[in-house]
């Protein structure tokens, strides 16, 4: 008997010890803020919910560890016999009411920039397949698939695996920083989501059904993400990469990959 | 105070040790306990099946199972644990609990009771063979989505016809529990007089009522589009892949409630038995819990913010959500108010209480962050929402349960548990379920998405914890196994009032609970 209350004792410690020791380092254990202005208000709407909710823990659990340590029996306390108040059942009530329509203004703020689409400059239509995307620049006539290149020897174990293991394409989608980039986004079978976090754009790609998003870059760079929607076997072996290059090598990629027809057939019709 | 009339005759099952007993009985204690070792059996192979899954994704690269089979393990885990697990156990205490609380002598409806209890290891037994068909098992997520689910092979009508079963099983069941409560309190026990746990039930079976149907509903038109030709979910048919998931989310939003709300009130029966003091604010734990079952309607978009849905839905599905977090927060701090100025003792069902207190609120905070719609398209399919569902479930719903068991089983079997191995047990648990589930929030925020058998290598080490935290927990529950026997067969004999401060009709009862308890309505005080 006396044995397991030294065991539970230890496990306590260890308790204590896991939750205060974990600080893992090296490895990364937030949101990014990104590299649009809207993945910077998201990771800012992110962190402020979340301090928020660290202020409550530590009230709420202050309160009730205090009550754990202090009003207990073997410190011989008799217990209260209260048991109801309308006057503090109403403040606890409206007061995380009016936290909470604190919080949503800057989020109702977010979602609706998120949702503007207008005044794009350049349009890429973007298919989901099992197992890759494809994109289509809709005005500058380049198509092509974007797939997995990590190769199955790495993911079999039977060679070390590289940097960015499962997070690389053979044809990465290239946009042109500071340019609003309009994303139609759809699927040619089950439905995929495109996402790429350091831009904050997540959004399912559904057979028969276009979505719409939209990002502006401000920063050159390689942005990686993934399939962020089950969809079937390769689930996970279908991922994104942007490249946001300044306008000047955006263009001379398109002039090396256009195709000459499509370009025209845009241009005749939008005239 | 009455207790249990004498000159009871049949105060034992005829021919207690026979299957014939099992298979026919009406009884609602013995069709509690036999949901409550169904919900332990389909817990452990519901857990084997995270096991796979964490051994997978010990370290990066594929090792053990091929990408489809992982598919159908995550798929199979959460339906053995959703509707094999935590509903029918807690069905399992509905029916040992509530006649006992309102001084019925049983269920309104006992021959109901028999089948709904039996349907479900049929329709386990046919979910689970799936797993043996040709083209495997459902491997779409227990989210069904079409176009991928109907991409399941010979398996989909078998879990078609599994879940109609389930449903089944759980409209009956919640039909007899409001039949129960409304019609058969003892005299002078009015609604606002019943223990909290028969409240939760009460409101959970209204939950059950209204939207299982909703669930057969959507199912049934899967199966249509496969095999007869309809075009629901299919746009070149003139139908909607999406219309599949609002009619699923909302079934599937007031089902995560009816996976909750009962633990509510199993808490709300624990802590003021060992705070020695009565729960705080029980006329607003009623409401809150009405306020949460009505709210759960009007929210389930909220599973479906990166869908493609028109800012006018998608901000109105925001602050319904949010609105969620006050009758919730409400409760959490009646409890507090509850244990506040009491005189508190620890034993194990206390332990499992504030743990749930503490741990559900977790879950509760990731919850808040996700209802906000801009920065879910962040979190959304990662890591931060599987974090979040477990914290409210494992810590949450099971952890309940287990505080349920270790508080009635006295109650239930006439013997105490071992009260060490039963602290043993609680410190084991909470460690092992916070080193699975809490890393998973650091890697979903940075950017692991779910339902991947493999991963980049910037996520190694917080799944790597995890596994070891899967299988610490899951070896730990081998332990609560062990303790429920011990004490079912040889703990020290209980007493009627077992806990000091217990209060509820079922205390003035023997223990063991006689086999007809209550043939007599009691007189309530």
């Amino acid at each position: 008997m006396f044995a397991i209350k030294r065991l539970n004792a230890w496990l306590g410690l260890a308790f204590i010890s896991v939750v205060s020791g974990s600080a893992f380092a090296g490895q990364p254990i937030n949101m990014t803020p990104g590299v649009t202005d809207i993945s910077l208000e998201v990771y800012d709407m992110h962190m402020i919910a979340f301090w928020l909710c660290v202020v409550i823990a530590v009230v709420v659990f202050g309160a009730m560890f205090y009550s754990i340590f202090a009003h207990r029996k073997s410190r011989g306390v008799t217990p209260a016999t209260f048991h109801e108040s309308t006057t503090i059942e109403a403040i606890w009530t409206i007061i995380p009411f009016v936290v909470l329509i604190a919080l949503s203004i800057p989020a109702t703020k977010t979602l609706i920039d998120m949702y503007d689409t207008s005044d794009y400059d350049l349009t890429v239509k973007i298919t989901g397949y099992q197992w890759l995307w494809h994109y289509e620049y809709v005005e500058d006539g380049v198509d092509f698939h974007s797939k997995l290149q990590t190769s199955i020897s790495q993911i079999n174990n039977d060679e070390e695996k590289g940097e960015n293991y499962l997070l690389e394409v053979d044809n990465e989608l290239v946009i042109p920083v500071g340019k609003k980039v309009r994303f139609l986004i759809t699927s040619n079978d089950v439905i995929h989501a495109w996402w790429v976090p350091d831009l904050a754009v997540k959004k399912d790609a559904v057979p028969g059904f276009i979505n719409e998003a939209w990002t502006r870059v401000n920063e050159p760079g390689i942005y990686r993400g993934q399939c962020a929607e089950l969809c079937g076997r390769h689930h996970g072996f279908m991922p994104v990469v942007v490249r946001a290059v300044p306008e000047a090598e955006y263009r001379q990629w398109v002039a090396a990959n256009a195709k000459p027809e499509s370009a025209t057939e845009y241009a005749a019709i939008s005239e | 105070m009455s207790t249990v009339a004498a000159g009871d005759h049949h105060d034992h099952p005829e021919s207690p040790y026979s299957i014939k007993r099992w298979l026919f009985t009406t009884n609602h204690k013995d069709i509690g306990t036999l949901y409550l070792w169904f919900a332990f059996i389909m817990f452990l192979i519901g857990g084997v099946m995270a096991l796979v899954i964490r051994t997978e994704l010990f370290q990066p690269g594929l090792q053990f199972v091929d990408p489809q089979f992982f598919n159908s393990m995550t798929t199979m885990h959460a339906i053995m644990m959703i509707f094999g697990v935590v509903m029918p156990a807690f069905t399992g205490l509905a029916n040992w609990l509530i006649p006992m609380m309102i001084g019925a002598p049983d269920m309104a409806l006992p021959r109901m009771n028999n089948w709904s209890f039996w349907i479900l290891p049929f329709a386990f037994a046919m979910m689970l063979s799936t797993l043996f068909m040709d083209g495997g098992g459902p491997a779409g997520g227990w989210t069904l989505y079409p176009p991928l689910t109907l991409q399941t092979g010979d398996a989909l009508p078998f879990v078609i016809l599994s879940m109609h079963f389930m449903g089944l099983s759980s409209i009956m069941g919640a039909i007899n529990v409001v039949a129960t409560v409304l019609n058969m309190r003892a005299p002078g026990m009015t609604l606002m007089k019943m223990p909290l746990f028969v409240w939760t039930w009460l409101i959970t079976a209204y939950l059950l009522i209204a939207v299982m149907p909703v669930l057969a509903g959507g199912i049934t038109m899967l199966l249509t589009d496969k095999y007869f030709g309809t075009s629901f979910f299919n746009a070149a048919g003139g139908g909607d892949p999406v219309m599949f998931q609002h009619i699923f989310w909302f079934f599937g939003h007031p089902e995560v409630y009816i996976l909750i709300l009962p633990s509510f009130g199993v808490v709300s029966s624990i802590i003021p038995t060992f705070a020695r003091k009565p729960l705080f604010g029980y006329a607003s734990m009623v409401y809150a819990t009405g306020a949460i079952a009505f709210l759960s309607f009007i929210v389930w978009a909220h599973h479906m913010f990166t869908v493609g849905m028109p800012l006018a839905g998608e901000l109105f599905f925001m602050f319904a959500t949010m609105l969620i977090a006050v009758p919730t927060g409400v409760k959490v701090f009646n409890w507090i108010a509850t244990m506040w100025r009491g005189s508190m003792t620890f034993e194990t069902p206390m332990l499992f209480a504030l743990g749930f207190i503490v741990m559900f609120s977790i879950g509760g905070f990731s919850g808040l962050m996700l209802a906000l719609a801009p920065v879910d398209f962040q979190y959304h399919d990662t890591y931060f929402v599987v974090a979040h569902f477990h914290y409210v479930l494992v810590p949450g719903s099971i952890f309940a349960i287990i505080a349920a068991v270790y508080y009635w089983l006295p109650k239930w079997c006439g013997n105490m548990y071992s009260e060490g191995l039963g602290k043993t047990h609680f410190w084991l648990s909470t460690i092992f379920v916070n080193l699975t589930f809490f890393p998973m929030h650091f890697v979903g925020l940075a950017g692991m998405p779910r339902r991947i058998p493999d991963y980049a290598l910037q996520f190694s080490d917080y799944n790597m914890m995890a596994t070891i935290g899967a299988f610490g927990f899951g070896l730990s529950q081998l332990l609560f196994l062990v303790l429920v026997i011990k004490a079912i067969r040889s703990g020290k004999k209980a007493t009627s009032q077992v806990w000091e401060d217990a209060e509820g009709l079922e205390w003035t009862l023997p223990s063991p609970a006689p086999y007809h308890s209550f043939s007599t309505p009691p007189a309530i005080k």
